[in-house]
C-alpha cells in the first residue's frame, strides 16, 4: 500500500519528472510526425473521393482530430486540475497549465479548417447553430483561461483560480459533443461513436484515426515540453533546478 | 492513385484554395508553436545559466 | 512597478472582452438552439410566422424548377409529412441537390410560399467512394421493388 504511494509521488516530484519529461518527449514528437506523414499519404492518396462531396470533404483528416483534441484537452485540463486542487500537488496544475495554449490551438484549427470547409459544401463560412456557437464557445473559455493564468501575480492563487476556472467551463464540452444530438443544427451528426458503426468507408476512416494519434502524440510532445519550461521557470532557484541546469550545461 | 497529375492533385476537384487553405495555416500554426517553445525554453536556459556564472563553468 | 502595472491592464481588458464576446455567443446559442423548424412545425404554427426563421428539409425530388431569368429558383422542401414552396434568388451551394438536405431562411408569405433570402446545403455524415454510393442506391431501390 504504501509502496504504490511513495511511488506516484516520487514521479509527481520535480527532480524524477523533470529530465523523465525531456527523456520522453522527442519519442512523442517522432511519432506525431510519422503519424501524421503516414495519415495524410492515406488522407490524400489512399482514401477515395467522396461521393457527396467530392475532394474538398479532405479537409475532415485534419478538422475531426483537431476538434476532438480540442474538446479532450480541455477534459485532460479539468481533471488535473481536479488533481491539484485534491492533494494539492504543483506538477497537476503545471500540466494543467501546459496544455492549455495547445488545446487553443487545435481550437482554433477546428474553426478554422469547419470555415473553410462550410463555404464549398454548406455554402457559407459560418452559422450561429449550436455546434458552431458551442466551439466558438470553447475558444473563448481557452482564452480567458490563459489570461487568468497569466493575469494573477501569485501562482498558488493563480493555480486554483485556474482549476476552478477548467473545471466548471468542461461543462461546455459534452454540450458540443452532443450539440448535434440535442438541437436541431446545419451541422451533421457524428460519423464515429461508440453506440454504431462508422459511417465512412475504411479507407476514409483509417486516415482519419491516423491523423487523430498523430494529434495526441503532437500534444503531449509540446505539453512534455512546455511543462518543462513551467517549473524551470517558477522552480529555478530551487535544489533540483540548479542540479539539472548544471547537468544541462556539462552535457 | 487517386490523381492523374500534380495538377490535379493542387486543384483538388476545383476547391484547392479550401483544402490547402486548411492544411497550410494549421501546418504553419502547429511549427510556430514548436519553435515558439523552443525558443522560450533557450531563452530562460540562457538567462538562469547567466544568473549562475560560477555553476555554468563547474 | 510601471510595466507590471500596464501588464495588469493589458491583461484585465483581455479578460474583460473574452467576457463581453462569450456573453455575445452565449446569447446567440440560446437564440439558435432551434436553427431552424421543419415543414410540420411550419404546419402546426410553430414558427414566428411575422418574422424571419429558417426551415429545414430534404429538397423534393423534382421540385426544381429554374426560371426564364435564370437567377431565381423554385422548390419544395419536405420533411415527406408536410411540404413548403420556396421561391429564392441568388447562387445556391454546390451540394444543393434534389433529395438532400437544405436549410433556407427568410419568410413565409401569406401564400403559403416562403421566400428565400438564403439557402444552405445540409449534407449527412456518410462518406463514402461513388462506386460504394451507386451499390447502397441500387440496393435501396431493389428493396422498394421488392416492397412494392
Amino acid at each position: 500500500m504504501s509502496g504504490s504511494k511513495i511511488n506516484w509521488f516520487k514521479y509527481a516530484s520535480p527532480q524524477t519528472f523533470y529530465p523523465l519529461a525531456g527523456r520522453m518527449q522527442p519519442w512523442f514528437a517522432w511519432a506525431a510526425a510519422i503519424l501524421a506523414v503516414v495519415g495524410m499519404y492515406v488522407g490524400f492518396f489512399v482514401a477515395p473521393t467522396d461521393a457527396q462531396q467530392g475532394e474538398v470533404y479532405r479537409v475532415i483528416f485534419l478538422h475531426v482530430p483537431a476538434a476532438w483534441m480540442s474538446m479532450f484537452v480541455f477534459l485532460v485540463m479539468a481533471f488535473w486540475s481536479a488533481i491539484g486542487l485534491g492533494f494539492g500537488t504543483r506538477l497537476s496544475f503545471q500540466m494543467a497549465q501546459a496544455l492549455a495554449p495547445t488545446g487553443a490551438l487545435f481550437c482554433f484549427i477546428a474553426l478554422w479548417t469547419g470555415s473553410l470547409w462550410g463555404k464549398p459544401t454548406w455554402g457559407t463560412y459560418w452559422v450561429w447553430d449550436a455546434r458552431l456557437t458551442s466551439q466558438l464557445l470553447l475558444m473563448f473559455l481557452y482564452l480567458a483561461y490563459l489570461a487568468l493564468a497569466n493575469a494573477i501575480e501569485d501562482k498558488s492563487r493563480g493555480d486554483r483560480a485556474c482549476a476552478i476556472f477548467a473545471l466548471v467551463g468542461a461543462v461546455n464540452v459534452p454540450v458540443i459533443y452532443f450539440s448535434v444530438q440535442w438541437w436541431s443544427t446545419l451541422h451533421q451528426g457524428a460519423s464515429i461513436s461508440m453506440t454504431k458503426a462508422p459511417t465512412m468507408a475504411a479507407t476514409m476512416l483509417m486516415g482519419m484515426l491516423l491523423m487523430a494519434f498523430a494529434a495526441w502524440f503532437y500534444t503531449i510532445a509540446v505539453a512534455l515540453a512546455r511543462v518543462r519550461l513551467i517549473m524551470l521557470e517558477r522552480e529555478s532557484g530551487s535544489a533540483w533546478a540548479v542540479q539539472q541546469l548544471a547537468r544541462g550545461a556539462s552535457a | 492513385m487517386n490523381w492523374e497529375s500534380w495538377q490535379a492533385f493542387l486543384d483538388m476537384g476545383g476547391k484547392g484554395p479550401f483544402v490547402w487553405g486548411s492544411y497550410g495555416v494549421s501546418a504553419l500554426l502547429l511549427v510556430l508553436e514548436v519553435i515558439f517553445l523552443k525558443r522560450r525554453m533557450a531563452a530562460l536556459k540562457t538567462r538562469l545559466a547567466r544568473r549562475r556564472p560560477g555553476k555554468e563553468e563547474a | 512597478m510601471k510595466p507590471r502595472h500596464k501588464r495588469f491592464v493589458l491583461i484585465g481588458v483581455g479578460l474583460a472582452l473574452v467576457a463581453g464576446a462569450s456573453g455575445l455567443v452565449l446569447s446567440a446559442f440560446r437564440q439558435n438552439l432551434v436553427f431552424f423548424y421543419t415543414p410540420t412545425q411550419v404546419a402546426a404554427n410553430e414558427a414566428p410566422a411575422d418574422q424571419t426563421f429558417r426551415i429545414g428539409g430534404l429538397v423534393e425530388p423534382g421540385s426544381i424548377a429554374r426560371a426564364s431569368d435564370g437567377l431565381s429558383v423554385r422548390f419544395v422542401v419536405t420533411d415527406t409529412a408536410k411540404n413548403i414552396p420556396v421561391v429564392y434568388k441568388g447562387a445556391l451551394p454546390d451540394l444543393f441537390k434534389e433529395g438532400k438536405g437544405a436549410v433556407v431562411q427568410g419568410k413565409l408569405g401569406t401564400d403559403g410560399v416562403f421566400v428565400a433570402a438564403s439557402v444552405l446545403a445540409k449534407h449527412d455524415e456518410n462518406y463514402m467512394p461513388p462506386e460504394a454510393k451507386h451499390a447502397v442506391d441500387e440496393a435501396h431501390k431493389a428493396a422498394k421493388t421488392v416492397k412494392q
